[in-house]
């Protein structure tokens, strides 16, 4: 199965793959229906959900403005509960620093809970490189680890596997035949983690967020493997985004109402585990030593970017994905980046100052703004892919037979003369290949379309052709505009010239 | 009171009669409508793809067509829609800047010009059939007209509107997305296609003729054409009769 490293092959190759793997259509389309049910549902009983998305908003948007201050709270207050603070520019610099503390503590067995910060830094296999185990204990990622591929889903990394499959993983590493109901599944799971948690010489968290005003880790998880993580190993290290911060606990509430509810419609995780430090004297247990690495890796490339600032407010819900008609179809791996779906196929390119490097994914987007709409704090996802687009543009990167598609698009549409020339020269074109009115021809630019719909023949007389006799037509017997109706038009064109007037007050409008 | 057609280009070359049913559908209540000819097309097609440029040399043309019109309406949520774009397109333009904010407060869709502007909700329609309605994404979700279209199906006489299932999903229509990512376009739009059939309508109708031209299309492409309407097809094959 594809991971991030696949990048011989474009998206388009990956997704159609992707489409032809009916177990895991299947699969993704049944979980994602029930997380988008779900995220509505928790929505519409929390009430004023969009005033919680506003605040949310407003709550992010403030700390990536003033994220320098805000960092430097946060690592000032974590080294004064006793943390090792590290600052990583790129993703090489934060494994050496990960990789040097396991070589000091000699460790051998690293455990794992969730973290997609690790996926990007592919750190497993640098672990494993140095002669370090490391162990997935969240049991999705403990699934994908055990198949040998990445997570497809910022929240649910097994997305793409049915209950079949994930019994025949867990079977085989059992060596045994496991009942397939999810309790016996889970069962032999946890025993499992039981064993890792007590021998592992490090216990490694994510961050979901960071607390500037006392330097403390957030971690919110459902299975009780982060908690354990962060406190059996001797020595605990968390690896965060630079952007994971927030000010105050009490922008906490916000996050935590925010956050559960969209990305798998819970009222509140199950544990959420606030970690000040490493073990103080008196504590009952804790690790001994608490490194936090916090992860730039082209993240402070969008700060000062009017069109991308925005996108360090996600706090990676997954509920883009869940709501995506392309990700419902093609799943996480087609994406080829450790961040699918919307999030990702932004993600991907902004993080990479050099679009030279840029593939494709900002292209599998039909644009249609579920993303933007799901967004607990309103990332316009939709109109950040248009703008990752022109930028190809503008970088000359386009491919040429689009490029020069668009400059006869230019050349046709820039002035109705020359439109009206291409309208009769279509209708020539087409006429032979038309049958009852549509072509079904795969030929030239029209194959992507015809290998799955007819096209219509144009029409024998467009519109601009057919308007002076409707016109005619219609004037010849005018109907008489009802007095309501006049009085409502010329309101609104009264009301319109008054805001004009005005300017501060010009009333927008949906159109 | 200049009332003018922003046909879209979609509609000028395939589907005129869309266009007609809408200006006929406004004639019978005394709005007389102009259709400025410099129009070409809104310039989506290569704003999406990132040609901001090529995009600016047809969102031109809109901004000197309806220069002097009073209102102007048009059968294409997702082409009004664009027109909100070009604060982004012509931003570093401060004369098109403030010529497209003047146009964009004046655009309509077809659905809510009826409905917010001319306050008319019920065209005295009747149209005896079983429809299905598909809100498409950029007209309901990023332009905001989701309650008109339903209120003018509801004041059909003998309409029986049935909800399609996952409704708010997108057809997969996405302008060039549909060619470029041809199969993931097609497998969007054969799920939207499968929802349409479950429905048992026997008129599947919208408020844009392109993703109307896409699952018609592919509805005919499976072998199981249906009926498809712009809504202004529809109301106006109600009130005349036809």
């Amino acid at each position: 199965m594809s991971g991030p490293e696949t990048a011989a092959k474009t998206v388009k190759e990956r997704a159609e793959e992707a489409l032809r793997d009916d177990y895991l259509r299947q699969a993704v389309r049944f979980t994602t229906d029930r997380l988008r049910s779900a995220r509505l549902q928790a929505a519409q009983d929390q009430g004023n959900w969009e005033a919680w998305r506003e605040r949310g908003r407003q709550i992010r948007s403030h700390t990536i403005a003033h994220l320098d201050y805000y960092l430097h709270r946060f690592a000032e207050n974590a080294r004064a509960n006793g943390a090792h603070v590290h600052f990583a520019e790129s993703a090489e610099e934060a494994v050496r620093i990960v990789l040097a503390i396991a070589e000091r503590k000699g460790a051998r067995m690293v455990a794992k809970s969730k973290s997609m910060v690790t996926e990007e830094l592919h750190l497993n296999r640098a672990l494993e490189d140095i002669g370090v185990k490391p162990v997935e204990t969240d049991l999705g990622e403990y699934i994908v680890q055990l198949a040998g591929e990445t997570p497809s889903h910022i929240i649910i990394p097994s997305i793409h596997k049915n209950r079949r499959q994930t019994a025949d993983l867990l079977s085989k590493e059992a060596g045994e035949e496991l009942p397939t109901d999810t309790p016996s599944l889970a069962a032999f799971v946890r025993r499992r983690m039981r064993e890792v948690f007590l021998a592992a010489d490090i216990g490694m968290t994510g961050c979901n967020f960071a607390i500037a005003e006392t330097g403390s880790v957030v971690v919110f998880e459902n299975e009780g493997n982060a908690r354990m993580v962060s406190t059996l190993p001797k020595t605990q290290i968390t690896l965060m985004g630079m952007e994971r911060i927030i000010p105050t606990w009490a922008d906490l509430e916000v996050m935590a109402t925010l956050l559960p509810r969209s990305a798998t419609g819970q009222r509140l995780t199950v544990y959420m585990s606030g970690i000040s430090g490493p073990r103080r004297p008196g504590d009952g247990d804790g690790p001994e030593e608490l490194h936090i690495v916090i992860v730039d890796n082209g993240r402070s490339l969008q700060l000062g970017d009017p069109e991308f600032q925005e996108l360090l407010n996600c706090i990676r819900c997954g509920a883009c994905l869940n709501v995506c008609p392309v990700y419902r179809h093609i799943g996480g791996h087609a994406y080829g980046s450790t961040y699918s779906g919307p999030i990702g196929a932004v993600l991907k390119p902004a993080f990479r100052k050099n679009v030279a490097e840029w593939d494709d994914v900002a292209d599998a987007s039909s644009l249609c703004g579920a993303c933007a709409e799901a967004c607990p704090v309103k990332i316009p996802l939709h109109d950040m892919l248009v703008s990752l687009r022109r930028r190809k543009v503008e970088a000359g990167r386009a491919k040429r037979p689009e490029a020069l598609a668009m400059r006869a698009y230019a050349a046709v549409m820039g002035s109705a003369g020359r439109l009206n020339g291409a309208l009769r020269l279509g209708r020539l074109a087409v006429k032979p290949i038309a049958r009852d009115g549509f072509v079904r021809a795969r030929i030239g630019p029209l194959a992507g379309w015809t290998r799955h719909r007819v096209f219509p023949a144009p029409a024998g007389e467009p519109f601009r052709e057919r308007w002076a006799s409707l016109r005619r037509e219609l004037e010849r017997e005018p109907a008489a505009m009802d007095p309501a109706v006049r009085r409502r038009l010329e309101e609104a064109l009264r009301k319109r010239k008054r805001n004009a007037e005005t300017e501060e007050g010009g009333e927008r409008h949906g159109g | 009171m200049k009332v003018s057609l922003f046909i879209t280009c979609l509609c000028d070359a395939f589907y005129p009669r869309v266009g007609e049913a809408m200006v006929r559908l406004l004639a019978r209540h005394g709005i007389r409508t102009e259709f400025p000819s410099e129009q070409t097309c809104c310039g989506q097609p290569a704003f999406n793809s990132g040609y901001w440029e090529e995009a600016r040399a047809a969102a031109r043309t809109l901004l000197d067509a309806f220069a002097d019109s009073d209102f102007v309406v048009s059968p294409s949520g997702s082409c009004v829609h664009m027109l909100h774009r070009y604060r982004e397109l012509f931003r570093d333009d401060p004369p098109a800047l403030a010529r497209a904010e003047e146009l964009c407060g004046k655009t309509f869709e077809f659905a809510r010009f009826f409905v917010d502007v001319l306050g008319i909700d019920d065209l005295g329609a009747k149209f005896p059939y079983k429809v299905t309605y598909h809100p498409s994404c950029h007209g309901s979700r990023l332009l905001g007209v989701r309650d008109e279209p339903e209120r003018l199906l509801r004041n059909v006489a003998g309409l029986e509107l049935v909800p399609l299932p996952y409704a708010e999903d997108c057809c997969g229509f996405g302008g060039t997305f549909s060619v470029k990512m041809s199969d993931i376009s097609g497998a969007m739009v054969a799920e939207k296609a499968d929802h349409v059939l479950e429905t048992e309508a026997e008129v599947l109708t919208g408020s844009d003729m392109g993703c109307l031209m896409n699952i018609g299309g592919h509805l005919r492409h499976r072998g199981r054409p249906l009926r498809v309407l712009h809504l202004a097809e529809l109301l106006y094959e109600g009130v005349s009769g036809a």
